[in-house]
């Protein structure tokens, strides 16, 4: 029997089924959000405020953390670091999502030639390694801000492209999907009002996975020394400009690549529940 | 559709895809700043020597001539001269794969068994205590950079322990052992993050197939637990697997840029990072397509392998 | 060969289900019945009645999330429920066998079929290699499969259906099992398959004197192979008798119902009833006030509204003709059934007429215009007057729209109603369907089967068509509930005076409905006629074959076919 009585939509029905887990690692995600936003308030001094000549000071009262290499607050460089790296990538990503929705469901509705010729340019792109990109674009043009959004979201829309693709393939063969061609119903109506709806569960689980993913790479990128310049510093480059602090017994850059997994982690977490909820649901949705 | 016409129609694709990465390299290569003449004659020549050179290199030309020029060349093999070095692209990169193809092929012969091999005894008892010990085990892996697994990796047994070298550097004499000795971190660094992803993937694609009807009526003929999972279930596990596999492979090439420029080793990674940073277009156009190249025929191999697996395909009604 | 010896013997079983939310729900409650060698016993029920639960259960499985609760399973004396899992699977494939509904699914597609086939013998030890393929050729043939030598060498998508289905009773019997289970094992075959995979079942269980459990929800089948009838509903026993007594006097209401459901046809052989009018219900009228426009003057019939001529068709890849030369004519609230069995056309017929797929030849006409082949090039308008009805209505609606989105939409598209307008024409559709006002604001998820196919049926209504295509709408619905739906069509027929396309392989409900029928056979129109005149002899032969093949309810009636 596949009646569910429930008269609420599924949002709610989903809230209904979290476990301590999931609340846990939801609340970290918030606090963590909520800590980054509020960076002035809550941050003890400004990042780039020089406290010792000493590097790699010992945590103390004043520095909660400890230093970093040239004497400034680990903590402050954190929520700041948090903060530059949580924009970052939820701006990518952001921006991934919406061209690579489009364009996936675009190439699944339209079908035909439009589909082969887009997959095949996107296929090329995905060829590239992504670092490959990444490193000739900033050699190019630099690391500032606007670049590296661009470049990662564009980089990072052939996967979401890869996704949603496949996600709105499965549902455009549907009978419902059938039944509004013959009506006469435009592209138009098709991807927004049919597709896209049934696309939003799994589409939200990839989000937070693409978005582990895109912390990742930025780290990475960091850790190079291509991400953002200095004074700024996201998680990567904090961990890059302390790694010395290994040889002296500092935990300097450890604290940095902590934060990222934390993130990292709990985002997992929440997607696995997420999914297992959604896998286990009595209703016939896709 | 026959056997042999799906194949050659993948080729096909996969030659198409090439043929559209040599576009986009070449496009992207054009970015680069930094006038190239210039760049070899150094800051003090002359305006005509500079002409001369450019004339020499037939960079007057329109993009589209020196694209031609430039495919038609690497068909034949020839990749160009290093602007740099002045050697030739091909010798460089031939020098480098070998530390390339080392790594990432010792990396791949343990990760992929290993995976498999965990994903499969993760999907046997899901849930169980086993399954839940993995689980957790590649989810922490997986949201670990990768870098830093490397770094942790160095400092316990480099710095710390004092066992094994924090770098690669791999020189044409290194012997069997020193060679070993050297590939021991870098390898285990990019396995961690490879197997704990093949891993989870392999075991969803094992349980997918578990939930078939085809399994419920196995069960139901009394078929033991081992025979279904290894016989029943893989039989139709293998394309989703494979592709996993290679999925993770392709992105073996990423990571191995990050982790040759970690340990200093002398690969292919490491040398376009520097082509990049010297804007040597020659040797970064190479590279490209090398890399591309591979990711393409990894695909294609995926690809070909799902559709052999196919028995539909293989003996049409 | 001992009749009386009860192999098995079930006592109170009671089965439950637990929710995600940790909620047990008794699905299966004090089910008791026994079977003897030789003997078959039929589980009868719509769904959700827990037949195939209690079938499952008789092996000792249930599906993830159940639990058999109490109860007593005793097989030859033994208490299956007492046995720990290794013996149990001891027990499957040798001594209990399994037929399940699809073959096609049940069989693992990258194995071949003689492997499967002879798997458990070999690996239980009970024979060998060679003895078990020795068998199981003997078992092909004695079930009437061709190349008994090599077909079991082939993959299951080379066989068809039906022969898929005798494979897996010759799976199944390869051990010389006690009991065996059939589990809607004819339910997807077209009729005719259907007769000689019955008695290549019917032959196997008296051969080798098995006691035989018969699940299915199609009672003119079950008067075919049961000895005894174990009716269910909800999970409860409703009647326990022998399948005579059965038909000739069921004691509970629900037995009743039942019977009442089985389409006339199936009843005394062929005579045509049009327009059967149930006994126990009053016709509902629909009220006079309904602004519906499709209503017209019966008088004026036989007005062309719809004429196909001389259609062919074949799929791209393929280039296989699926229609050759078809042609056929619908009159203004007329309702023509299109008869076929599968890859006769007939669903293909219903997609040119919408469009769906263009044919190479012919043309389609409606009130003397004509349309576009291809759905893409005609105009709303055009659109509008021919509406198409799905099969399966689960999928056939947007599972994120609520009714009021899934009907308010063609009214908005096609009728320019908005707002409050619409919303009146929305609550007198539902109540067009016999829906309740209340379902405007649910979701597909929360409504039955039957349910949503009077919404898919609304959907359609609410564009005021001129015809209304309908492909194999009561095919995937249970008996009582497609009766249901047939009235509804008869109903709406009746007072709105819409045409509607039936498209059906089965002749017993397309005989209900239809004024006119067209038998299709291989892409070709075979037969053409009016319901009555189909009906009657003289027979077309292929008609004929149709006719004879649909199970009649009656015991003796497959010993009586010859093949």
């Amino acid at each position: 029997m596949r009646i569910n009585q429930s008269k609420s939509g599924p949002f709610w029905s989903l809230m209904q089924n979290l476990t301590p887990t999931a609340i846990i690692c939801l609340s970290i995600l918030i606090a963590l959000i909520v800590l980054s936003i509020m960076a002035p308030w809550v941050s003890p001094y400004q990042p780039t405020k020089i406290l010792t000549n000493e590097s790699y000071q010992l945590i103390s009262d004043s520095m909660l953390l400890g230093g970093d290499y040239l004497g400034r607050d680990m903590v402050s460089r954190l929520i700041y670091g948090l903060k530059i790296t949580l924009g970052l990538t939820f701006a990518v990503t952001v921006l991934a999502f919406l061209i690579g929705c489009l364009l996936g469901f675009l190439a699944a509705v339209l079908g035909g030639k439009i589909d082969m010729l887009i997959s095949r340019v996107i296929d090329a792109l995905i060829a590239l390694p992504a670092i490959m990109i990444a490193l000739i674009v900033i050699a190019s043009l630099g690391s500032s801000l606007p670049v590296l959004i661009i470049t990662l979201a564009l980089i990072d829309s052939t996967r979401v492209f890869r996704v949603a693709r496949a996600l709105a393939m499965n549902i455009v063969v549907s009978d419902f999907v059938e039944a509004a061609r013959i009506r006469g119903e435009g592209i138009k109506w098709i991807m927004w009002r049919e597709v896209m709806p049934n696309t939003l569960g799994p589409l939200a689980a990839e989000f937070g996975i693409r978005f582990t993913y895109t912390i990742l790479f930025i780290s990475a990128l960091g850790f190079l020394g291509l991400g953002m310049q200095p004074p700024y510093a996201d998680l990567g480059s904090l961990i890059r400009e302390n790694m010395q602090g290994l040889l002296f017994g500092s935990y300097a850059p450890l604290y940095p690549a902590l934060v990222i997994s934390l993130i990292t982690i709990t985002i997992n977490i929440f997607v696995d529940w997420y999914l297992q909820q959604r896998d286990t649901a009595l209703s016939s949705e896709f | 559709m026959n056997l042999p016409l799906i194949v050659s129609r993948r080729i096909a694709i996969g030659v198409l895809t090439v043929l559209v990465v040599s576009l986009l390299v070449f496009a992207g290569t054009e970015l680069l700043p930094g006038d190239v003449a210039q760049a070899i004659l150094g800051p003090d020549a002359t305006p005509e020597s500079i002409a001369n050179i450019r004339d020499r290199l037939g960079l007057n030309q329109a993009a589209y001539i020196r694209y031609i020029h430039w495919f038609g060349n690497l068909l034949q093999g020839d990749m160009g001269t290093s602007l740099v070095s002045n050697r030739e692209v091909s010798v460089l990169i031939a020098e480098r794969s070998s530390n390339t193809f080392l790594l990432a092929g010792v990396t791949a012969l343990i990760a992929v068994p290993l995976s498999v091999l965990l994903g499969l005894i993760a999907a046997t008892k899901p849930n169980g205590r086993v399954d839940k010990i993995i689980s957790i085990v590649t989810l922490t892996l997986i949201s670990i950079p990768d870098f830093l697994v490397a770094v942790i990796l160095v400092s316990i047994f480099s710095v710390y322990l004092g066992w094994l070298p924090a770098l690669s550097t791999i020189r044409s004499d290194s012997g069997f052992f020193e060679l070993a000795r050297m590939l021991v971190l870098p390898v285990t660094a990019l396995s961690f993050t490879i197997i704990a992803h093949m891993a989870r993937m392999t075991r969803t694609a094992v349980l997918n197939e578990l939930s078939s009807p085809a399994i419920e009526m196995a069960i139901l003929k009394g078929v033991p637990k081992s025979r279904i999972l290894l016989l029943h279930a893989l039989s139709n596990a293998i394309a989703p697997i494979v592709n996993v596999i290679a999925l993770n492979l392709a992105y073996l090439i990423s990571g191995v840029v990050v982790i040759e420029m970690l340990f200093n080793l002398n690969g292919l990674g490491k040398l376009l990072v520097g082509a990049v940073i010297t804007r040597d277009i020659p040797l970064v156009q190479g590279c490209a397509m090398l890399f591309s190249a591979v990711y393409v025929l990894l695909n294609l191999f995926a690809d070909t392998v799902s559709i052999v697996a196919n028995p539909r395909i293989r003996h049409p009604k | 060969m001992n009749s009386d010896s009860t192999i098995l013997q079930v006592q109170d079983l009671c089965v439950d289900v637990v929710d995600r939310h940790d909620k047990t729900l008794e699905i299966v409650s004090d089910i008791s019945f026994s079977v003897a060698a030789g003997q078959v016993i039929s589980l009868i029920g719509e769904s959700g009645s827990g037949k195939t639960t209690i079938a499952l259960a008789m092996m000792g499985y249930t599906r993830p999330g159940c639990k058999i609760q109490k109860g007593k399973i005793v097989l030859q004396g033994e208490d299956l429920l007492n046995l720990d899992l290794s013996q149990i699977e001891s027990k499957r494939g040798s001594d209990i066998a399994y037929i399940a509904q699809s073959a096609a699914a049940a069989f693992n597609r990258a194995l071949t079929i003689g492997s499967q086939v002879t798997e458990i013998a070999v690996i239980k030890g009970l024979m060998t290699r060679q003895q078990a393929e020795q068998r199981a050729m003997s078992l092909y043939k004695q079930l009437g499969l061709p190349n008994s030598e090599t077909i079991g060498k082939l993959y299951p998508h080379q066989v068809s259906g039906g022969q898929l289905q005798r494979l897996m009773a010759a799976m199944a019997m390869m051990c010389h099992p006690k009991l065996l289970i059939m589990d809607e094992p004819t339910t997807a075959l077209d009729v005719t398959t259907q007769i000689e995979v019955l008695q290549a079942f019917k032959y196997l269980i008296h051969e080798q004197n098995v006691a035989a459990i018969y699940v299915s929800h199609d009672l003119s089948v079950v008067a075919q192979m049961a000895d005894d009838v174990l009716v269910l509903k909800d999970g409860r026993m409703v009647e326990l008798n022998t399948i005579q007594n059965i038909l000739d006097n069921p004691r509970e209401e629900y037995t009743q119902k039942l019977m009442e459901a089985v389409p006339q046809l199936q009843l005394n052989g062929i005579t045509h009833q049009s327009h059967v009018v149930d006994k126990n219900k009053p016709t509902r009228e629909v009220s006079e006030k309904s602004s519906l426009n499709c209503i017209v003057e019966k008088k004026q019939d036989n007005e062309e509204l719809l004429t196909v001529s001389n259609i062919t068709a074949a799929y791209r890849s393929n280039s296989k003709t699926v229609l050759n030369n078809v042609s056929l004519k619908v009159n203004r609230g007329e309702t023509v059934g299109v008869i076929g069995e599968s890859g006769s056309g007939k669903t293909t017929l219903g997609r040119v007429i919408s469009g769906l797929m263009p044919p190479s030849q012919g043309k389609i006409e409606l009130k003397g215009s004509v349309l576009n082949k291809d759905y893409r090039k005609r105009s709303r308008d055009d659109l509008k007057q021919i509406q198409f009805v799905f099969q399966m209505a689960e999928t056939a609606l947007n599972p994120r729209h609520r009714i009021r989105q899934i009907l308010g939409r063609p009214l908005d598209f096609y009728l320019g109603l908005k707002g409050k307008k619409a919303e009146e024409r929305i609550y007198e559709l539902l109540n067009l369907v016999e829906l309740p006002a209340d379902f405007i604001d649910r979701f597909p998820r929360e409504l039955s089967g039957g349910q949503l196919q009077r919404i898919n049926f609304a959907r359609a209504l609410a564009a005021e068509p001129k015809v209304i295509i309908c492909d194999e709408i009561t095919s995937a619905l249970d008996t009582l509930v497609s009766k249901a739906i047939i009235e509804l069509l008869i109903n709406i027929k009746k007072h709105l005076g819409v045409a509607y396309i039936f498209i059906s392989h089965d002749l017993s409900t397309v005989a209900r409905l239809a004024d006119s029928i067209v038998v299709m056979r291989n892409g070709e129109i075979v037969d053409f006629n009016t319901t009555e005149q189909i009906l009657k002899p003289p027979y077309h032969e292929y008609t004929k074959l149709l006719l004879n093949s649909i199970p009649k309810l009656r015991t003796g009636w497959l010993e009586e076919i010859r093949r």
